[in-house]
């Protein structure tokens, strides 16, 4: 675990852009080449980097993005960056990022909110929106290593074209018999669609988990990432539902 | 190292110096690691222990019959944001250990939550003013999410130090981590010095 990690992140690296991809309208990825300094640090599925920018006149800005890519590949990670309205760090990364382009960045940082394939117990994941950037870095671990442990994730998003990773969390969840994947559209659904046309509510959760471990028990562990409001209500769901506190991790995104 | 083709979108100049790496925020986000625990106040319980011995228990309402203290205040997210001139109000930690009849103890404190929540500060950063227990934001009762009925408030810390869902403080001779200090943040968090993470 990275807790037993002296050096959790102190020092500054630079990485190198490597790809950059129009994944939905407002949503980009970028893959980061990492330096041979942070080769052997590795990183856990739902950890984050700290990205820093430095203007020509020294004014930086910084700020925290999860990791999407598994950690079987070490040497790049890949970070979702969500064009934010006025959002300095954002814009920069969509407007001006190219491939070759050097980016300051230190991590993984965080250990709190992190899977590990050794782990063969249910789980249940929650995401909204670009939330799924950590839990994308779970599910492609739990791919790469082969696990078998029973997982199910209700990824809500607002349109058909805002789905993150919509191919390959499709393909997941046809050639893995332990994986299932609800997708819950917010603001209108096509005419023909196999997933929920609401916001995720208490009915949809407690329906998935009954699909993940049956009806009269509980998945082992919750893990809900998005935005702010969106994490307080599926918190309060997985409590009522009956989930403990402690098996239930959140990880909030922006205001 | 320059992003050449970074420039910044400047907000307005803050009033006043920032900390380092730091932006200004208006609104007020939300950091947990899990989610909001349910807190009754009819059975809440506030308990100080020094080296192990409870020296002091308090409930909903004893808390409430405290000498209660305003605070205006900046507050620093090591996320990043910092929010200028919020206003608290709740009861420094030195009357708490005054209604206890002791005096502070030299070394740390472990602050302990519901929801199993633990940060770590040494004593000298919670007395004299300088912590206190805060049941009210901005004139209102403070919201759950944001540690709601009652959390520290250790304004020239990094937010994590400021625990919400606070249930007790243990007086230790010696540091220890925290929740998230055993991940690698750091062991006493000034944003001044920019001590995020461990080697900060």
């Amino acid at each position: 675990m990275a807790a037993e990690s002296k050096e959790p992140g102190a020092a500054w690296h630079i990485a190198t852009v490597a790809s950059v991809h129009d994944e939905t309208p407002r949503v980009k990825l970028f893959r980061l080449n990492l330096p041979e300094s942070l080769l052997k640090r590795g990183f856990h599925a739902g950890q984050y980097f700290d990205v820093r920018l430095t203007a020509p006149d020294g004014y930086q800005a910084q700020r925290s993005y999860s990791i999407t890519s598994s950690p079987d590949q070490p040497n790049l990670i890949e970070l979702a960056i969500e064009l934010i309205a006025d959002g300095e760090v954002s814009s920069y990364f969509h407007e001006a990022v190219e491939v070759g382009d050097r980016i300051e960045i230190r991590g993984p940082i965080g250990g709190h909110f992190t899977w590990l394939p050794l782990s063969t117990k249910p789980v249940l994941h929650i995401a909204g929106g670009s939330g799924i950037a950590p839990i994308m870095s779970m599910l492609r671990h739990r791919t790469s290593s082969e696990s078998r442990a029973r997982a199910l994730l209700i990824f809500s998003a607002r349109t058909e074209a805002d789905i993150l990773f919509h191919d390959e969390l499709d393909q997941m969840a046809k050639s893995d018999p332990n994986f299932n994947h609800i997708i819950a559209l917010t603001r209108g659904a096509p005419q023909i669609w196999n997933g929920e046309d609401r916001r995720i509510d208490r009915p949809m959760i407690d329906a998935a988990i009954s699909t993940l471990v049956g009806s009269e028990e509980l998945p082992d562990r919750a893990y809900v990432c998005g935005g702010s409001d969106f994490v307080e209500s599926m918190g309060n769901y997985l409590l009522d539902s009956g989930m403990s506190h402690s098996d239930v991790r959140t990880e909030r995104f922006g205001p | 190292m320059i992003n050449n083709k970074f420039f910044g979108r400047r907000r307005a100049e803050p009033p006043r110096p920032i900390p380092p790496g730091q932006y200004l925020e208006d609104g007020f986000p939300v950091l947990s690691a899990g989610p909001t625990p349910r807190v009754d106040t009819a059975t809440w319980e506030f308990s100080i222990e020094i080296g192990g011995e409870s020296v002091g228990k308090w409930s909903w309402e004893d808390m409430n019959a405290l000498p209660q203290t305003a605070l205006h205040t900046d507050i620093h997210c090591v996320t990043k944001w910092s929010k200028l001139d919020t206003d608290w109000r709740g009861v420094t930690i030195d009357a708490l250990l005054e209604d206890a009849g002791v005096t502070a103890p030299t070394g740390f404190v472990m602050a302990t939550c519901d929801g199993g929540y633990t940060t770590n500060v040494p004593t000298a950063d919670i007395v004299d003013g300088k912590g206190m227990l805060v049941h009210t934001y901005d004139g209102e009762p403070l919201a759950p999410e944001h540690g709601g009925p009652i959390r520290l408030l250790i304004p020239h810390l990094y937010l994590w130090k400021s625990a919400k869902w606070i249930r007790g403080l243990k007086f230790m001779e010696n540091d220890e981590p925290g929740f998230w200090e055993r991940y690698g943040y750091h062991m006493y968090g000034d944003p001044w010095r920019e001590q995020r993470y461990t080697g900060d």
